[in-house]
């Protein structure tokens, strides 16, 4: 009786412990949360995350019952059981096994396993083979080392770094199904609050949808290691109303701004190397290595999400790249303090 | 000794003992000197290993954090994981098989002690090349040195194209050269243990650690094979021109992920097993009782070993294969955790009813069965393919794979090191020392790696070698680098614990724990010959059956 | 530790455990398949995924003959280990210069094949993932053949030297396993190459 008293104490205490856990974990990935973040796992916001977080915590509960049935075990099994000085000398019963316990031991684990597996299975088929309509946006991720290029073939759009896709209303859905490819190692594309992660690696297409259901800016990195500069390889999603991302669209279609206030800087431009990386809509620039700046003033970041896209940081970066990502492929032009004055002033105009 | 020297008068012979004791020792084939050069070459690693970690941490332990640059920050997670593995973890677990299956078999040496030092040297030089490296390298833009393309060598980060100069060529030839020192060992194992058992040592009656060692050696042979093919082909795209990961001309960097991970999974289960044969021992002994359920656990082991090999792309749930291949590894990786939950139950079931000693040794399998439960239940959770998409790749399952590697196979070799201390020395370590020991480490790997799954969950990435503030990775990552000193210092105890002990510990006589397998049975250290004549054996439990004539296990088997 | 009596029971005289030189070679004929299997896969791959170059189609022709003396080396091999344990050391020297004959035939031919492939067909390893895949794969095999060669060679001096007898007939068995593997190895290779590949 006391025994089971003990047994039962630990086991309250051991379930108290793990509650807490749960639930300031999971609770607390809203804003307001002990554990707030802006890329929880348990803070979905499209459909493909919101399809795992319900398993996971599925898994997280069985788990945690496992754990604290084996844990109450072996506490009182450690307690009951400790050799008192009184033992010296006397051995316990030798017990050297027990078919039934064995056969109870490996069914019910077996059973545990049947029902995750289908439990998981289910999931699995609902993510990857979603069928996909034909209002869905289509972008080409292609993951560069240390920067993201996005093509919208059907928009004729092509930008870097920062994602906009349109908000999906779950009554008539607009999801951006997304091709990932890779123009040189392996990366792997993960907004947690989005979907799950899914790699780009070279010559292995991938397929991936998100349909986010909230507006609002959506917070990521690579999670697969690139280089020299993987940390800094972040991830930006804005999700647009149906208003703001047609009026994205719009804009990103249009060919540079031309600006003959900042014909200098533009002339910097052209001269030197920076077109052979680059692009500019409407200028010779077609260069396909480095991100695409044809609207590079519309980004709230440069550098893929390393710094804020102010002049200051802007003039930094092209005077010497390896100040803000040290190890980033592009080389510091060597230009004097006129000429990049110049350039930035012309980066500017990039609207 | 010998008793037979010729005396030469009137020569006077220089007498130079430790130029005497560094020659036996570079030459030895007694595979209980070679057992001890593999541990302390292990062990020495480790420590060196440990140095990258808390460099690591320290790097971590705010945002954007200045204390080393990026390339030197990915060449030691790079060197911390491929020494850890392969020159820390595998060394010290093949050296602890070295010394003790002969001597539990009631064996003389192994089947091949020259091979056995053959390897031993083999996998030696394979360490000492990969930190040449830091010297003789020429990394990322030429930068220098040390392997900086993580332990799994991903193509096409190793092509020539990203890998310029030569530290990809360090970690290819390093780990290439030790695994075949190690398929050496692994022959070495299988055939002392299936032709060089005792009299009356059925394949029934061998000490769990033999069993195990024999699964564990198998497993070698076909698992770290493919990892050496495919580093072969490796260096043939480096240096022949090879296509076999080159997606330019039509090649599938898919394919090196496939070949690593068909090495990469069953070698995590080549490096547990063998700490499962620690538990086996050491739990029994100190629980007063024989292991509980011995035939399951043999055939669990068996089949661990055989489900390990077909659940490797569950490292690969996010490279993209179909929805029925993500949901076959998700089934086996499951599977695979039926058997391990058995022998932590059977484990439990050694100690239900017994008299446990909490010495240290018996301290640090207690860690290690709360720390693998746990290891394995996070497991579950990666092993569903759906959540893997979320947590894989994150420091989620950093602090994963860490619980089954420092909570698991660590506290294991702690527990051994403790434990057969007094048989290799014939000393005893220092109790206070050693209790603290393992309080330091337990609260510093608890720290740690008990809070590392919260960035992981909230979308931490890992290999980076900085992190954005404002997502909530802050404070967790502070305080994960104060666990990591933490267990530095507790480390530092344990090496001085080793030392001291070494020189003022109490003698131990043949058998300090009243323990029933056959090492217990010579004196500590053992003689080179190990025992004076061959044994019999009549149960599993040798020494219990001659302390115990009124109740031997052979009336029970 | 001597002067104590030995405490354990006696033995039976009936113990009897596998030999250790077979159990060792299997172990390593068990590593070595792995790492065949390996280069297979790859192989069987990137069947048919070349970009560009000579096709396996265009450049292959079955080696009928060398295949033929290679495995009739098995034969001669596993003969003369037969004879030497009966203690004919002479029969067994002719049949062991006779194995290393047809060994270093296929060897030749091996050569011959890829002189042609190099320098009349223009296909190297570097070529496309048809040269990448096949040279590594028959490479990789040629190379165990050459070290079994050797292997041969250092017993065929030996015994040239009179001192192979009957008690070094358990060490050529175990020699001999390995060549019988070898063999095995190219019946799959040819298979996979010269048959499914095309």
């Amino acid at each position: 009786m006391r025994q089971m008293k003990r047994m039962s104490s630990i086991a309250a205490s051991n379930v108290a412990l793990l509650a807490f856990l749960f639930v300031t974990c999971v609770a607390g990935a809203e804003p307001t949360g002990f554990f707030s973040s802006p890329t929880s796992i348990f803070a979905p916001a499209s459909t493909p995350a919101k399809s795992i977080a319900p398993l996971a915590i599925f898994v997280l509960v069985i788990t945690g019952i496992i754990f604290s049935v084996v844990f109450t075990l072996l506490v009182y099994a450690i307690i009951k059981f400790r050799g008192r000085a009184s033992d010296a000398g006397r051995e316990p019963a030798q017990v050297y096994g027990s078919t039934q316990i064995e056969l109870a031991w490996t069914i019910v684990p077996v059973l545990i396993v049947v029902v995750l597996f289908l439990a998981t299975a289910r999931v699995i088929h609902s993510v990857q083979d979603a069928p996909e309509p034909v209002s869905a946006v289509e972008v080409t991720v292609i993951g560069h080392q240390y920067w993201w290029e996005y093509r919208y073939p059907k928009l004729g759009i092509v930008t870097a770094n920062e994602l906009h896709i349109p908000v999906s209303d779950p009554a008539h859905p607009t999801p951006t199904f997304m091709t990932l490819l890779s123009a040189d190692t392996d990366h792997s594309f993960w907004v947690p609050e989005l979907a799950g992660k899914t790699d780009l690696i070279p010559n292995h297409p991938n397929r991936t949808w998100l349909d986010p259901q909230r507006t609002g800016i959506f917070l990521g990195q690579c999670a697969q290691y690139c280089g020299v500069q993987h940390a800094k390889m972040l991830l930006r999603v804005s999700v647009d109303s149906t208003k703001d991302f047609a009026a994205w669209v719009r804009a990103e279609q249009q060919p540079a701004v031309e600006d003959s206030k900042v014909a200098a800087g533009r002339h910097v431009f052209e001269t030197t190397a920076c077109i052979n990386c680059h692009t500019v809509n409407g200028t010779p620039a077609n260069g396909r290595f480095g991100p695409d700046l044809t609207h590079l003033m519309s980004r709230a970041t440069i550098a893929s999400g390393a710094v804020e896209n102010t002049p200051e940081n802007l003039r930094l970066w092209i005077q010497d790249p390896n100040t803000i990502k040290p190890g980033c492929l592009m080389p510091a032009m060597k230009l004097s303090d006129a000429d990049l004055d110049l350039l930035v002033s012309y980066m500017e105009t990039l609207r | 000794m010998s008793s037979n020297v010729i005396t030469v008068s009137g020569m006077q012979i220089e007498e130079r003992p430790w130029l005497d004791a560094l020659q036996r020792w570079l030459t030895t084939v007694d595979h209980k000197r070679l057992g001890i050069l593999y541990i302390a070459y292990g062990l020495s690693f480790l420590l060196v290993a440990g140095v990258e970690a808390v460099i690591i941490r320290i790097q971590l332990m705010r945002p954007h954090n200045n204390f080393v640059s990026p390339q030197v920050f990915n060449r030691m997670f790079t060197m911390h994981s491929t020494t850890m593995v392969f020159f820390a973890a595998m060394p010290i677990l093949f050296g602890f098989s070295n010394y003790l299956v002969p001597l539990m078999i009631g064996a003389r040496d192994m089947a091949f002690p020259r091979l056995n030092a053959f390897s031993f040297w083999l996998s030696a030089l394979g360490g000492l090349l990969l930190y040449f490296s830091f010297i003789g390298g020429s990394g990322l833009y030429g930068a220098g040195s040390a392997p900086d393309v993580g332990w799994w060598a991903y193509a096409p980060l190793t092509a020539r194209a990203f890998s310029p100069g030569h530290s990809t060529d360090y970690w290819t030839l390093s780990v290439l050269v030790s695994g075949f020192g190690t398929v050496g060992t692994g022959i070495n194992i299988i055939a002392t243990i299936l032709c060089m058992r005792c009299p009356g040592m059925t394949l029934n009656r061998m000490p769990l650690l033999a069993w195990l060692n024999l699964v564990m050696a198998g497993m070698v042979l076909i698992a770290i094979t493919p990892l050496s093919a495919a580093q072969i082909m490796l260096l043939v795209d480096r240096y022949l021109g090879g296509h076999f990961f080159d997606a330019q001309a039509g090649g599938a960097p898919v394919l090196w992920m496939h070949f690593f991970w068909i090495f990469g999974h069953p070698e995590v289960y080549i490096l547990i097993i063998p700490c499962f044969a620690f538990m086996s021992e050491i739990i029994p002994v100190f629980s007063r009782k024989p292991i509980f359920g011995y035939p399951v656990m043999v055939a669990a082991t068996v089949c661990i070993g055989f489900i390990s090999m077909s659940v490797w792309a569950h490292h690969m749930f996010t490279v993209g294969m179909s929805s029925y291949a993500n949901s076959f590894f998700t089934f086996t990786t499951m599977v695979i955790g039926v058997p391990t939950g058995i022998k932590i139950f059977n484990w439990l079931g050694t100690m239900w009813g017994g008299r446990l000693q909490f010495k240290v040794p018996m301290l640090f399998c207690i860690g290690f069965l709360f720390q693998f439960l746990i290891a394995g239940l996070t497991g579950i959770m990666l092993a569903c393919a759906a959540f893997g998409w979320q947590l894989s790749l994150s420091y989620f399952v950093v602090a994963h794979f860490h619980y089954t590697l420092v909570g698991g196979v660590v506290f294991a070799i702690f527990a051994a090191i403790y434990y057969w201390y007094p048989k290799m020395t014939g000393r005893m370590t220092s109790e206070r020392l050693g209790k603290w020991h393992f309080w330091l480490f337990l609260i510093g790997f608890h720290l740690t790696f008990d809070l590392m799954h919260f960035p992981g969950m909230l979308g931490m990435p890992r290999r980076i070698y900085t992190y954005e503030p404002g997502r909530g990775w802050d404070m967790f990552n502070f305080l994960i680098s104060i666990g990591a000193f933490i267990q530095a210092i507790a480390v530092l105890v344990f090496v001085a614990n080793l030392v001291i002990s070494y020189f003022k510990g109490d003698k131990a006589g043949n058998d300090p724990w009243d323990a029933w397998t056959l090492e217990w049975s010579v004196s500590s250290p053992p003689p080179e010959y190990n025992f004076a004549s061959i044994p019999t054996v009549a149960s599993r439990r040798p020494l219990w059956d001659l302390k115990h004539p009124e109740d031997p296990d052979s009336r029970y088997e | 530790m001597s002067a104590i009596a030995n405490p354990f029971p006696q033995a039976s005289a009936s113990w009897r455990l596998p030999d250790r030189g077979k159990i060792a070679m299997s172990c390593l004929i068990l590593a070595e398949s792995a790492i065949f299997t390996i280069f297979v896969v790859a192989y069987l791959f990137y069947v048919g995924k070349s970009l560009s170059g000579p096709t396996p189609r265009d450049v292959l022709e079955t080696p009928i003959f060398y295949t033929i003396c290679l495995l009739s080396s098995s034969l001669t091999i596993h003969l003369a280990a037969k004879l030497l344990v009966r203690d004919k050391v002479g029969s067994f020297l002719f049949l062991w210069l006779l194995t290393f004959a047809l060994g270093g035939l296929f060897l030749y031919g091996t050569g011959k094949e890829w002189h042609k492939l190099i320098y009349v067909d223009g296909l190297t390893i570097s070529t496309n993932l048809f040269g990448t895949t096949y040279y590594s794969l028959v490479g990789l095999h040629a190379f165990h053949v050459t070290v079994g060669l050797f292997m041969i060679l250092i017993v065929a001096i030996c015994a040239l030297a009179g001192r192979v007898g009957v008690e070094q007939a358990h060490r050529v068995e175990v020699l001999s396993m390995y060549w019988h593997f070898v063999d095995v190895v190219w019946v799959v290779v040819f298979t996979v190459v010269y048959v499914v590949g095309r």
